[in-house]
């Protein structure tokens, strides 16, 4: 059987195939399908020989095979060292196998691809550092998931993300509709004990236009209310575009190029209809990477910049906590050993690393760093779709030892993690683990600490 | 045969070295694309070279980053075995005498007792980067028939040049085989792997670029290698 009814080299344009596949529980019949799915070899090459220049072609063609990427590879660490999780390995394995083979591989061999490239690999993008070549082995796997999203080999749920991004601008089946009603509903629900607070929807000409993580509104529309809360504290002029309000990228995860130039462009569009100053994205890190880092280079913008400048939530929250717009109580300071889980996305791939730090010195007494830290930490353990994916849960619980450990060895029982991959992975590792941790994102914990102006607490009413 | 190999042979090898190399670095430039590799080059061409500069600069400094930190032993290794390989044969007395007598110029020359002491070394270094490959999994996995050719053509000239230079056996042979495996490695240089010998510079310079660029560099934020 060529192309199944499910899991095809075709990507999911509608609500219809869309519902399809999700009523194929934990994707069954899909991955039965994709046990004779055929391989378009022809395809495959042609795909390569355009885009596989310079770069990526040297980084294949020089790796001197020498083995320093290994320990550089947190699963590598967290399988006991075996040689099979070495970061040239899998990669020479996959795609420098596909090369020398020139695209002459068959089923069984898009099925080790597959695994290899979305369970032995969370494209954090270490490996690249301790590379005396600079070969950035994150990078050649994120080509490599394009490659198999191209031959319909990729896993269930990154299928449906990537068509979720295509129907409806989201990682989740949010309308527009649901998501205006979100904002309203928050706003309305903590307008008591914040007078006067608001969610603007598609004010024109605000300082600020502010995007999540579509989670957020489907799963915890109170971090949706917080970011509000601290806007208004702040005293921001602030909006929510009505569309283009979703920074994540499971299209990147899947390697759905086109996907992921549809989702940033949305977004894109939406800078440039309100008008505003600059963006502020809320506390997720592939969201900033795919929307803020890669996004301009999908939307084909020759200036690397998206169209209005663009910031991580810590950027902003350590601008409001530098200039005083929002005061920390110092009797309300944490107290207790704390440490910070550096985003792969937003700390090693962009830089922000001094920023995190900043704001954890306003906020934290006894702050403990994990070791190895900043641009050289280990990933969360479920980053690049590994914390969404079934069918690897069990290779994703044994990554987490890693982080496990690390976050161990501070002594700390609270880890501040403002990515919602992070978040969730580390939420995971004590359901798994039971170290007896406790995970927070910032927004919760610098409410709690921040002193509040008179004039916005509610008033007392006269008796 | 000894006019042969030091005249037209030499020519030769010289030539495809000089041009092979030159070709891969200018194919290596020419084939980035601001837009398959999502680093813009062009609009940010002070930040680039500034993460380019970097990346080269931490990496050729022994213990300069924390990989070769984190690996000593290799590290050690690695310098040795790259250092005697370029210092030696430039500097290499016999090597100014030949150049004095073609073309008139030579180079300032160590000594030989030290030539000695680095060729000693770099073979013994290859020599442990073979017994490296062999011992340890996560390099032996990596590891094929081609890479120990490749350390076979880079140690041929100096185990040669050493036999020669110290007259055991028929010098006459080493001599001719010691050129000729010099030629081997240059005209193998772009050819093969050991065009790393200028694509280092250029893969670091692109992924210098790269974090110079987008991955922090615009936000002021130097990476620490």
């Amino acid at each position: 059987m060529p192309e199944g009814k499910l899991c095809n080299k075709t990507p999911i344009n509608t609500k219809e195939e869309l519902q399809a596949l999700l009523s194929d529980k934990s994707g069954k019949q899909y991955y039965e399908e994709m046990k004779h799915l055929d391989v378009d070899q022809e395809k495959l090459w042609g795909t390569i020989q355009k885009t596989l220049k310079s770069r990526l072609k040297t980084w294949l063609e020089i790796c001197a095979h020498c083995g320093l990427c290994s320990d550089s590879c947190f699963l590598y660490l967290a399988n006991n060292k075996d040689p099979k999780q070495v970061p040239s390995y899998k990669v020479q394995s996959t795609l420098g196998e596909i090369v020398r083979r020139k695209g002459k591989v068959d089923n069984d061999f898009m099925h080790y691809v597959m695994e290899t490239a979305w369970s032995k690999c969370t494209c954090c993008n270490r490996c690249g550092m301790y590379c005396p070549f600079g070969i950035d082995m994150g990078i050649m796997i994120s080509y490599v998931r394009g490659l198999c999203f191209g031959q319909g080999f990729v896993p269930w749920e990154m299928k449906i993300g990537s068509g979720m991004h295509r129907v409806y601008r989201a990682q989740m089946d949010i309308t527009t509709e649901d998501w205006v009603e979100t904002c309203e509903w928050m706003a309305e629900e903590y307008e008591e004990d914040w007078p006067g607070l608001e969610i603007p929807v598609d004010k024109q000409n605000a300082d600020i236009i502010y995007t999540v993580n579509a989670r957020e509104p489907k799963h915890y529309p109170e971090d949706l209310a917080e970011a509000a809360i601290l806007f208004h504290m702040a005293g921001e002029n602030w909006t929510v575009p009505s569309m283009g309000w979703e920074e994540t990228s499971l299209a990147m995860f899947a390697g759905d190029w086109e996907a992921c130039k549809l989702q940033v462009e949305s977004v894109y569009d939406a800078m440039k209809r309100l008008n505003a100053k600059k963006m502020v994205v809320t506390e997720c890190g592939h969201a900033y990477r795919a929307t803020v880092v890669e996004g301009p280079y999908w939307a084909g913008l020759e200036s690397g910049q998206t169209p209005i400048p663009s910031f991580h939530y810590v950027e902003w929250l350590a601008e409001a906590l530098r200039t005083g717009k929002i005061k920390i109580d110092p009797a309300k300071k944490i107290k207790e050993p704390v440490t910070y889980q550096d985003s792969c996305n937003y700390i090693r791939n962009a830089g922000l690393g001094d920023v995190a730090r900043e704001i954890m010195s306003y906020i934290a007494e006894d702050f403990r760093e994990m070791e190895p830290n900043r641009e050289h930490n280990f990933c969360c353990g479920g980053g690049g779709g590994f914390n969404g994916i079934g069918l690897y849960r069990e290779q994703r619980n044994t990554g987490l030892k890693v982080k496990r450990d690390q976050i161990l060895k501070t002594g700390a029982k609270l880890v501040v993690s403002p990515c919602h991959n992070c978040w969730d992975a580390i939420r995971d590792l004590e359901e798994v683990y039971k170290v007896g941790i406790r995970w927070s994102f910032l927004k919760p914990l610098i409410i709690e600490m921040a002193i509040v102006p008179e004039h916005l607490k509610p008033q007392e009413e006269e008796a | 045969m000894y006019e042969f190999v030091t005249g037209p042979l030499a020519w030769l090898a010289f030539g495809i070295f000089f041009i092979g190399v030159i070709v891969r670095a200018v194919n290596y430039i020419r084939g980035l694309d601001w837009k398959l590799d999502r680093v813009a080059y062009g609009a940010n061409p002070s930040h680039g070279a500034r993460g380019a500069i970097r990346s080269i600069f931490f990496w050729l400094v022994p213990f300069g980053t924390r990989s070769w930190r984190f690996y000593p032993g290799m590290t050690v290794l690695f310098f040795i075995f790259h250092f005697g390989l370029i210092f030696t044969p430039i500097f290499l007395r016999a090597h100014n005498m030949l150049l004095a007598e073609r073309w008139g110029f030579s180079l300032p020359t160590i000594s030989d007792p030290v030539a000695d002491i680095l060729t000693i070394a770099v073979m013994v270094a290859g020599l442990f980067l073979i017994l490296r490959r062999i011992a340890l999994p996560e390099v032996r996995i990596l590891t094929t028939a081609y890479d120990y050719l490749l350390i076979a053509i880079a140690i041929a000239p100096f185990l040669t040049g050493f036999l020669a230079f110290h007259h055991v056996g028929d010098y006459r042979f080493w001599l001719i085989t010691h050129i000729l495996a010099g030629e081997i490695m240059l005209i193998a240089i772009p050819f093969t792997k050991l065009s790393h010998f200028v694509l280092f510079f250029c893969s670091r310079a692109q992924i210098g670029m790269d974090y110079g660029i987008k991955r922090g560099g615009l936000k002021g934020k130097d990476l620490a290698w």
